[in-house]
């Protein structure tokens, strides 16, 4: 029995052959946003794309996914390819249909988007169509009261160098979905033969967000459907192409980025604890116990089978973060705090820091609470780490730290500073540096930009670096997981 | 080879028929596995239904299902097969032949003990294999999974190779606490299980909880989806879903209210914290900066 003879629907037909091609150019592209797509997943996804109705988004979709995408943090990066390069196929066409384009923004074929006579939707009318979609949950109205929407507001011409945010923008903004989203609760209390409950309230406002939400979608995939239209596929891929969750640099993250990578960063820490452990495992495997060994194998009439060995117990660290949570950098401290407590129990014991120009010790915020991203959360609102005027000053921080924690410092103690070294022109206190690492066992500076930053402006790095065991550029999750990793 | 499903609906019909909610991902999965020969791999958040889908399948194909549970520290003879040792040592003590004689004997079928793997391809009967948990073995045992899963044959040294009589549908499930191996990953489908959405959280609680009404399922439904909006540290897994939903209908709740919510939500949350914050949030009302009336 071989597994070739479950193979072998009918051979591709000149869709089907049209369908390989834009394939290639989907999975180049999918390459090009750094998914690892192997030789044997393209021509798995060439042969299940053959077992799918052409004509069925969902289902190719599925097929592509499920040859491809073999991470689930890839999981946007690859939703964002497709839509770009699939987004012109539907059930209304075919790839062969060369009539796609006009048939489909001329966009006015749904009678529910025409008055009586077959005249447009005026503004209020498509108004209240959304209205009553949204508050009925109706999916197909939404789409098609979405494309009008954009047809209407969005201003799109063909060959203008605008990019899809200002259309949304401008989309969005006729619509008033923050107004809108108040008036459908309005009405659905009103509707209610008595008052909501605190409950009952919250659960209609996060199904209405939710619906919102869906209808925000379908506004961005009509101008994605437009602006590839006219741009072509592959100049939008590129606009549209954006790092993998783990190289979204902390510097530069939008807001959107920072829900990928508060959605990423439990299991990047989940496994890399486990990895940490498994290795400490391993490592404390020692030498050979010969008298338990001898012991044990009398239990095997003499044959030592069981070997028996000494474990060593390496010393678990001590760690000290002491974190600049100021702007530009909070982002990378806050994933860092997180990362380090989300593996504190591979050390002895965790202290935290923080400063901009004062400093606060925030040890207790995360020993209270068995929730790290609150704990996190909560050290932006309650460490009081302004003094003066809320401009980093490395200098004062390190003298308090040295002031007041300089004494805990042991010889087991590793610390850990996080920050950009941008002084913003104080004194460096670079004395205190040295007497850390005199006393301390050893000090990492972890840098969130560049190297090639470093030492320009009043980034004072290698005054600081003289006196440090190692520095390192952490722009990302992943520079900040294999720091870990090559540490502890 | 007879495919066993004639598409993505006839998968999610059937499953349907188990008692298992597909949503087209799921079903389109499971129907390109049967169509390219290939394991699948399903990875997702905990109690998602990831370890269901493959019995499930096995119900609705009138399969056996054969599980392998993964753990630290597995190995050959518990995977794919072992000798029989006791039983060889017996012969070799009973016999009088020569070694090469008794050599040849003690390494042939009677003396071999199938493991889940070896067991799978040999079976003459539609089988579905699960292995379950695959992240919990170390890397270097991935290696074991391998052959049977892209050529469905497992190697015996001493007696050669054992090829399928019957191509096993084969589900790999990973909680995540480690990378699999990019070759593993190769040979595999990916299905990556999400919470499921409103209508079929609904769906799924109708379907296992006996007695329960539209309007509490529906309740139950929308209650775990805005607490799973919430970041805990352990978000409500679609069997606490049901276990809370179980609860619900043995304590003769209609509807829940805020008390209810109180008293049962520790079935539905398992850290003190997670349950404070659910609590909290939801007997607010209000989002953040709303300026709804009260
Ligand atoms: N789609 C579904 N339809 C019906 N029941 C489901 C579905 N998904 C989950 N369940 C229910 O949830 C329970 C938990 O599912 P299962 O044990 O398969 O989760 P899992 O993903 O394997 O979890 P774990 O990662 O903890 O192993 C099942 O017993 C089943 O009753
Ligand atoms: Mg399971």
């Amino acid at each position: 029995m071989t597994v070739q003879a479950a193979r072998g629907p009918a051979p591709p037909g000149a869709a089907g052959a049209a369908l390989l091609g834009l394939l290639g150019g989907f999975i180049a592209e999918l390459r090009r946003a750094g998914l690892p797509v192997s030789l044997t997943e393209h021509l798995d996804a060439a042969e299940a794309v053959r077992h799918v109705p052409l004509e069925d988004r969902a289902a190719l979709k599925c097929a592509l996914a499920a040859t491809l995408v073999k991470h689930h943090a890839h999981r946007q990066a690859f939703e964002t390819a497709f839509e770009v390069y699939f987004s012109l196929r539907g059930p209304q066409f075919v790839p062969s249909d060369g009539a796609w384009a006009d048939a489909d923004l001329a966009g006015a074929r749904d009678p529910r988007l025409e008055g009586p006579g077959g005249e447009p939707l005026g503004d209020e009318d498509l108004a209240r169509m959304l209205f009553a979609a949204l508050l009925g949950g109706d999916q197909e109205r939404l789409r098609a009261g979405a494309r009008r929407a954009v047809q209407r507001y969005a201003g799109m011409e063909p060959g203008r160098p605008v990019g899809g945010a200002y259309y949304l923008y401008r989309t969005l903004r006729n619509l008033g979905l923050e107004a809108l989203l108040e008036r459908l609760l309005e009405t659905v209390q009103d509707e209610a033969e008595r008052p909501l409950t605190p409950l009952e309230e919250r659960l209609a406002r996060d199904e209405m967000e939710a619906r919102i939400d869906q209808l925000r979608k379908e506004i961005e995939a009509e101008i994605r459907r437009r602006l590839v239209a006219d741009r072509g596929v592959e100049a939008m891929a590129r606009t549209l192409r954006k790092p993998l969750p783990t190289d979204v640099e902390f510097m530069h993250a939008t807001r959107e980025d920072m829900e990928a990578l508060r959605k990423v960063i439990g299991p990047l820490t989940r496994k890399l604890a486990a990895r940490l452990a498994s290795r400490r495992h391993h490592r404390s495997r020692g030498v050979l116990d010969f008298r338990r060994t001898i012991r044990r194998s009398l239990s095997y009439g003499g044959v030592p089978a069981e070997p028996q060995f000494r474990y060593k117990r390496p010393a678990k660290p001590e760690i000290m973060v002491i974190a600049d949570i100021s702007g530009s950098v909070a982002a990378f401290a806050r994933f860092t705090l997180h990362l380090v407590y989300a593996i504190s129990s591979h050390f002895a014991k965790v202290r935290s820091f923080v400063f901009i120009d004062g400093l606060d010790e925030v040890t207790d915020l995360f020993e209270a609470s068995e929730d790290i991203a609150e704990a996190v959360h909560r050290v932006n609102t309650s460490a009081d780490v302004v003094w003066v005027d809320g401009h980093s000053d490395y200098g004062h921080a390190l003298g308090v730290f040295w002031e007041r924690y300089g004494p805990s410092i042991t010889a087991k103690t590793t610390i850990m500073i996080l920050g950009d070294a941008r002084n913003n022109y104080h004194a460096s206190e670079t004395w205190v540096m040295a007497e850390l690492q005199r006393k301390a066992r050893r000090i990492f500076w972890l840098n969130p930009e560049p190297r090639s930053y470093w030492d320009t402006g009043d980034s004072i790095m290698s005054t600081y670096s003289a006196h440090c065991d190692g520095t390192f550029e952490v722009r990302t999750l992943r520079h900040l997981e294999r720091f870990v990793e090559q540490t502890f | 080879m007879a495919h066993r499903f004639a598409g993505v609906s006839a998968v999610r019909d059937g499953l349907n028929g188990v008692q298992y909610l597909a949503d087209e991902g799921i079903a389109g999965v499971v129907y390109l596995a049967d169509r390219l020969v290939k394991p699948v791999l399903v990875e997702g958040p905990a109690g998602t239904g990831k370890t269901q889908l493959a019995k499930s399948t096995a119900e609705m194909c009138g399969a056996r299902l054969i599980r392998l549970q993964c753990y630290e520290g597995i190995d050959e003879s518990k995977a794919l097969y072992e000798w029989n040792y006791k039983k060889q040592l017996m012969r070799i003590q009973a016999e009088s032949q020569t070694w090469d004689e008794v050599s040849e004997d003690i390494f042939s079928e009677e003396f071999l003990l199938t493991r889940p793997l070896l067991e799978a391809i040999r079976a003459t009967e539609p089988v579905v294999l699960l292995i379950d948990e695959v992240d919990r073995v170390e890397v270097e045992a991935e290696a074991l999974l391998l052959e049977v899963l892209s050529d469905y044959q497992v190697s015996i040294p001493e007696l050669g190779t054992v090829e399928a009589t019957q191509i096993p549908l084969v589900f790999l499930t990973s909680n995540n606490t480690r990378e699999l191996s990019e070759s593993l990953k190769r040979r595999c489908l990916y299905l990556y299980i999400d919470y499921p959405d409103l209508d079929r959280e609904r769906e799924i609680v109708l379907t296992k909880v006996p007695d329960i009404s539209q309007s509490l399922a529906d309740e139950v439904a929308r209650i775990v989806r805005s607490v799973r909006q919430l970041e805990l540290k352990k978000s409500p897994s679609v069997s606490e879903t049901l276990d809370w939903a179980r609860t619900l209908v043995l304590l003769g709740v209609e509807h829940v209210d805020a008390e209810t919510a109180a008293e049962t939500v520790h079935v539905l949350l398992k850290y003190r914290s997670d349950i404070d914050k659910a609590l909290k949030e939801l007997s607010a009302g209000d989002a953040p900066g709303s300026g709804l009336p009260r």
